[in-house]
């Protein structure tokens, strides 16, 4: 298969984890959401390294895996920490930030 | 065959990815994500990229994803309400729109490469040998942030997650989200998802049951 459909599938799972984002309001979907989008760039990054025939790609590909990984962990331990103080699980409530 | 190969994979994939979005229960959300990440497997098989594909399916679908469904569980992942936002509108109209704008910016650009099949095929392209390779020499430094930034997320989660004395639930806050209402009152949606009759928030003076239910904070949609 040319090199062109599989970017064009990655474009297409990177905007669907953008409409999750924007939409959905548990702060788990969202984190789901946003590995959709890391994955979508991970498949692009080793789309790129089959086509010029550089490991390169898949190096970078593996870095963000391990960067999405740490991601999950601290945003999961996030959550649990909200619940821990009975606050609601919903990004539309939790504005304390926002000034 | 590899044509073949290729579709049921790419549409696996973007099928698991719409369930993750569209699915309201957050277990189905989370599993929806496993099927979209083992259909990506096979699209990193398809580029020649086994050690990815292989470390894509042990680290996610096998310790990610049972992490999330451990937090699923324990969290309560119920029915989630719609966004009351314009968001809800506003949101797919933008996704389409970036998605129409990255096709046509990685279709219309002059790369030649794009609609070839790649570099010709080297014996051992993509394999753990090679990779360890350009780990240990070429990209020593970032392999070594990268440990160095999953131990940081380790302890970082532990910080975070554990539990601490001295950071009970804030009355002004609980006061805030969950306005008080005499015990044993209120639907049952309430006393499955929340339990906070037995915490000592529930003060006998709390407010009378119309004006708790004359504002809602934020129980409501």
């Amino acid at each position: 298969m040319p090199i062109g459909w599989y970017l064009v599938v990655s474009a297409l799972i990177f905007s669907i984890g953008a409409a999750g984002v924007l939409v959905r309001r548990s702060p788990l979907v969202i984190l789901l959401c946003l590995e959709l989008m890391l994955n979508a760039a991970n498949l692009a990054l080793v789309a790129f390294s089959r086509m010029w025939g550089h490991e390169d790609g898949q190096v970078f590909a593996l870095i963000v895996l391990v960067v999405a990984a740490c991601e999950v962990t601290v945003g999961l331990g996030l959550i649990v920490a909200i619940y821990r103080r009975q606050l609601p699980i919903d990004v539309d409530d939790l504005r304390e930030l926002q000034g | 065959m590899s044509a073949v190969l290729f579709f049921i994979a790419a549409i696996g994939t973007i099928t698991g990815a719409i369930g993750v979005v569209m699915l309201r229960n957050q277990f189905y959300s989370v599993l929806a994500l496993v099927f979209h990440l083992v259909s990506l497997a096979a699209l990193f098989l398809l580029l020649r990229a086994e050690f990815v594909a292989a470390a894509q399916v042990i680290v996610y679908a096998g310790a990610v994803m049972v992490l999330y469904v451990f937090v699923v569980a324990y969290v309560g992942g119920g029915e989630e309400m719609s966004s009351r936002s314009g968001l809800r509108v506003i949101g797919p109209l933008l996704a389409v729109a970036l998605a129409i704008e990255l096709c046509v910016a990685m279709l219309g650009t002059a790369l030649k490469g794009i609609s070839g099949k790649g570099a010709p095929y080297v014996p051992g392209f993509g394999t753990p040998e090679h990779i360890g390779k350009l780990f240990l020499t070429k990209y020593l430094f970032p392999f070594e942030v990268a440990s160095l930034l999953l131990l940081v997320a380790a302890i970082g989660a532990i910080v975070l997650a554990r539990r601490r004395r001295g950071l009970e639930p804030d009355q002004k806050l609980e006061a805030r989200y969950h306005p008080l209402r005499p015990a044993w009152t209120g639907t049952m949606a309430e006393a499955g998802g929340l339990t906070y009759f037995d915490a000592p928030v529930a003060q006998p003076e709390a407010e009378p049951v119309e004006q708790s239910e004359s504002e809602p904070v934020g129980s409501e949609s």
